[in-house]
């Protein structure tokens, strides 16, 4: 591999029939882009976001995310086609495969530099490095609400902006006229003063043949046409007829079929299996003993499913089988005793001991939420066919280049030998993330010529997760004469991703935010929103204790706190007036109000609860969002619809416990989800503020606990300090 | 292998499988109807709705001995002969309702029986038919709208 020494670039060339290409990629040493290589899809790639313009005038967009319901091709789509001045009705995407050349750069270059202003003469270095770092990560991530912000303002739009320069100077030169004088609409080139018009296939081999603009002119929002448009989804029809493809459905010749078992207490591994009953089960052609899991391979699913229920399997002891849920609480409380006020420091501002010792009084109050489980509608699953040293895999990923990579390695074949097959995911939310399910598959498959489908149960697809962690928090807050704070005061278990996400919005002068840890062998896994849900509840929900004992309406006394972000305090005033916060409500009814910036975009929510039957039931919520600027405003409101039924779901039912070493919960009938009969009506009004693009899948999901758990209190007075909630009631007695 | 015959989306299939097994997996690996979901197995989710004899049911916990001579229907044959889409299609993609859209072919199913039964349903009956079918993209509000549109329709 060359050195990468040269700053990002915009690649252009003519390939195969006459179709440009042009991207938005990196340079390695050399210059000549091997564009035609990237096209026919072998040989080196350098280019990682991209456009194709074909003879017959079409538009395709390369889209490097995976589809998992948040609507990610037809946004980025949008965003390039919008650039572009192109024909709507005649762009169409496709989705990349998963290779290097569309490592997430824009993505791993925000990840590492945020909003850090780089000096010019720095930058050429640092877009080198950062793609490399990118690409020795595999970074081809779906997830972290990254789309939107990331490819596509820092590739999409780009790709299609110098795509259009070029075919615009193209027909400047060939037709004589200054290129001030053409206007682009539709995928034509107009000069009106000649009434010329041609499409823009016709300038492809002429713009071929300049240097790609360095800067291409991006426009400003008063000339967007498509972008800040609802337009309707591409992945949709196929979703209402049945045909559109997940990783389930993928079907191959000779293929049979896997069931599979882990060990119930997470990290055990075999040390007997015993089949003598299995093995002569109807249609059972293999039983692996793989040690990490056990496999049960048959001419159809059921067929496993059913024999591997037969097995007898005793797992090694891990030294975990005796850990109860009430341990690793205890074991958290334990170590924040046990760190004296001393941990890894988050935030530390000001003095906060001083600021305590001269406040008026102090208040302190501790929380906790529960293990989760990611639940995706489908089950997890992988298709895999290994043969002559060559590796092929159908899976829905949320990272296929890590997996490609990390298959290369672990099964010692050269990464172009391993292709990993994107289809449609059922759900993501964090889970797909994680590599296991699709390395389970491959070494399944190692023992047969022909593919192997691995369908996880409902039961695996629960205790075998990646988990939201347990935690617990910790608040002191100093209080003035007015109940105002001064300080505040944080310990918290758990400390994972975003770094940002144990921060408050207000602004208070002392503050001290620090966490520590517990070991315990429930693996981590992020789940829609990663840190911010249990941030978002603890932070929210204190914030609120403090506005009850300051003697102060809740919204009021955010707004207090908020003075300093004319931003914040737009988008919690939004939704307090959509929800007419301050009105006289019937008994058993209460109002609730949170605020949780995250992945960029601000939302306050407002839950209306009704606590008159057995259960907590959420009645309505009113949703305000600022992304910065919306990009498909139906698609985001969908996203934010999504995210807060996430989030409701889990703060009313949800609950992971460990008995025994092992997870408690195995399907819908103990580990429930929230239905049609108890969802709420939500409103959702999106503020374009014009701040930095936010994300839009995971911001929706934070606040909803937290809102919910305060209309509780503003129902009965009672403060919910730990979750699930639905049955609050129960604590009472 | 016993043999069953019944009639999926109109037409008659014969299939040798052991009769206990669940006509959720019938369909999908011996048929290759693939539009019918797995979710849980144990009929608590709705993913794999399909009507026997017009009756809605949840195919993962009906043994293929129960559909012998019935007629089955699942997402692939709600569409009209000429591929017109059924108003319940329609209505899905006027109200934008599937997210990562795995669990949505129950759901048509479900409201496709619903509104055949009773045109012109209440949130109470919308409630009663749909909350056997859990989306994990918490479409609710859409799939309720698009219910109510259809019903127009």
């Amino acid at each position: 591999m060359g050195k990468w020494t040269r700053r990002g670039f915009i690649a252009a060339g003519l390939v195969g029939g006459g179709v440009l290409a042009v991207g938005v990629g990196i340079r390695e040493g050399q210059r000549a882009p091997k564009l035609a290589g990237l096209v026919t899809k072998d040989g080196e790639s350098l280019v990682n976001v991209w456009v194709k313009l074909a003879p017959d005038n079409t538009v395709t967009a390369i889209v490097p995310h995976s589809e998992m319901g948040q609507g990610v091709f037809t946004s980025m789509t949008q965003m390039l086609a919008d650039e572009m001045d192109a024909d709507w009705d005649k762009v169409t995407f496709e989705q990349a495969p998963a290779h290097e050349g569309y490592a997430n750069y824009p993505l791993g270059r925000e990840f590492i530099l945020g909003d850090t202003k780089v000096p010019g003469f720095v930058q050429d270095s640092l877009n080198g490095g950062f793609l490399r770092i990118a690409q020795s990560m595999g970074l081809q991530i779906t997830g972290g609400s990254t789309a939107v912000r990331f490819t596509g303002m820092g590739g999409m739009r780009i790709a299609g902006a110098a795509a259009r320069e070029m075919i615009v100077k193209a027909a400047s030169k060939y037709w004589g006229v200054p290129a001030n004088e053409l206007r682009t609409e539709k995928s034509f080139v107009h000069h009106d003063e000649s009434g010329r018009s041609e499409p823009y296939s016709s300038f492809a081999a002429r713009a071929a043949e300049y240097a790609p603009p360095t800067q291409p002119t991006l426009k400003t929002p008063d000339q967007y046409k498509l972008m800040g448009t609802s337009l309707p989804r591409f992945d949709i029809p196929a979703k209402t007829d049945g045909t559109a493809e997940f990783g389930i459905d993928v079907d191959l010749p000779g293929m049979k079929y896997a069931a599979v078992m882990g060990p119930p207490v997470l990290g055990a591994e075999t040390a007997r299996v015993d089949d003598t009953y299995a093995a002569d089960m109807p249609g059972v052609v293999k039983i692996l003993d793989k040690g990490t899991f056990v496999a049960v391979v048959a001419d159809g699913y059921w067929q496993a499913e059913n024999a591997i229920r037969q097995l007898e399997i005793e797992w090694t002891k891990t030294g975990a089988e005796t850990v109860n849920q009430s341990d690793i609480f205890a074991a958290m409380r334990t170590a924040i005793e046990e760190s004296g006020g001393k941990g890894e420091k988050d935030v530390a501002i000001g003095n906060v001991s001083r600021a305590n010792a001269q406040a008026a009084r102090v208040y302190e109050a501790e929380y906790s939420v529960p293990f989760l489980a990611h639940a995706a509608m489908e089950p997890l699953n992988a298709t895999a066919w290994v043969r002559d040293g060559q590796i092929d895999l159908w899976s829905g990923l949320q990272n296929p280049l890590a997996v490609r990579d990390e298959i290369a390695g672990a099964f010692d074949v050269k990464k172009d030998r391993v292709t990993v097959h994107n289809v449609m995911l059922g759900g993501g939310f964090g889970r797909r993330a994680m590599p296991d399910y699709p390395m389970m598959a491959v070494e399944i498959a190692s023992d047969f010529d022909h593919p192997v489908k691995m369908i996880w149960s409902r039961e695996q697809d629960t205790q075998q997760d990646w988990f939201r962690p347990a935690s617990v928090s910790r608040f002191k807050a100093g209080l003035d004469e007015n109940g105002l704070p001064v300080s505040w005061d944080n310990m918290f278990t758990e400390k994972h991703d975003p770094p940002e996400a144990s921060q408050i919005p207000y602004k208070i002068d002392n503050q001290l935010i620090q966490y520590t840890n517990a070991e315990h062998h429930i693996r981590f896994g992020p789940w829609r929103s990663v840190d911010h849900t249990q941030h978002g509840f603890f932070i929210e929900s204190f914030v609120d204790e403090l506005a009850d004992q300051a003697g102060m309406d809740g919204y009021e006394y955010r707004r207090k706190l908020l003075t300093h972000s004319p931003r914040y305090t737009a988008v919690l005033d939004a939704a307090a007036k959509a929800a007419n916060w301050g009105r006289e409500l019937p008994e058993g009814r209460g109002l609730g109000i949170a605020l949780v910036d995250s992945f960029g975009t601000v939302v306050a929510q407002v839950v209306e609860v009704d606590v008159t039957g057995p259960e907590a039931r959420v009645v309505h919520v009113w949703c305000a969002a600022d992304p910065g600027y919306a990009m498909n405003p139906d698609g985001f409101v969908a996203q934010i619809e999504s995210g807060i039924i996430y989030g409701l779901t889990a703060a009313l039912y949800g609950d992971i416990t460990i008995e025994d070493g092992a997870v408690a919960q195995s399907n819908f009938h103990d580990y429930p989800m929230l239905r049609i009969d108890q969802a709420p009506d939500i409103s959702v009004e999106i503020i374009n503020s014009g701040a930095k693009i936010g994300g839009g899948g995971e911001p929706g999901t934070p606040p909803i606990a937290p809102a919910l758990a305060n209309a509780v209190f503003a129902a009965t007075g009672v403060r919910v300090r730990s979750q699930p909630i639905a049955n609050f009631k129960e604590g009472l007695s | 292998m016993a043999e069953t015959k019944f009639k999926v989306n109109g037409e008659e299939r014969v299939v040798e499988s052991d009769p206990s097994t669940p006509l959720l997996w019938v369909l999908r690996e011996q048929l290759k109807l693939n539009g019918t979901k797995f979710g849980c197995g144990i009929a608590q989710c709705g993913a794999c709705t399909v009507h026997v004899d017009g009756a809605p049911v949840r195919s993962c916990s009906t043994p293929l001995a129960a559909a012998a001579g019935a007629e089955v229907t699942t997402i692939e044959g709600v569409a009209a002969e000429d591929g017109t889409r059924h108003k319940v299609q329609a209505a899905w993609i006027e109200h934008q309702v599937p997210q990562c859209g795995y669990c949505q072919s129950g759901q048509i199913m479900s409201a496709v029986a619903l509104l055949r039964d009773n045109p012109d349903p209440s949130d109470a009956d919308i409630d009663d038919a749909m909350r056997g079918n859990i989306c994990r993209c918490g479409a609710y509000g859409r799939i309720r709208a698009a219910i109510k549109s259809a019903a127009r329709a």
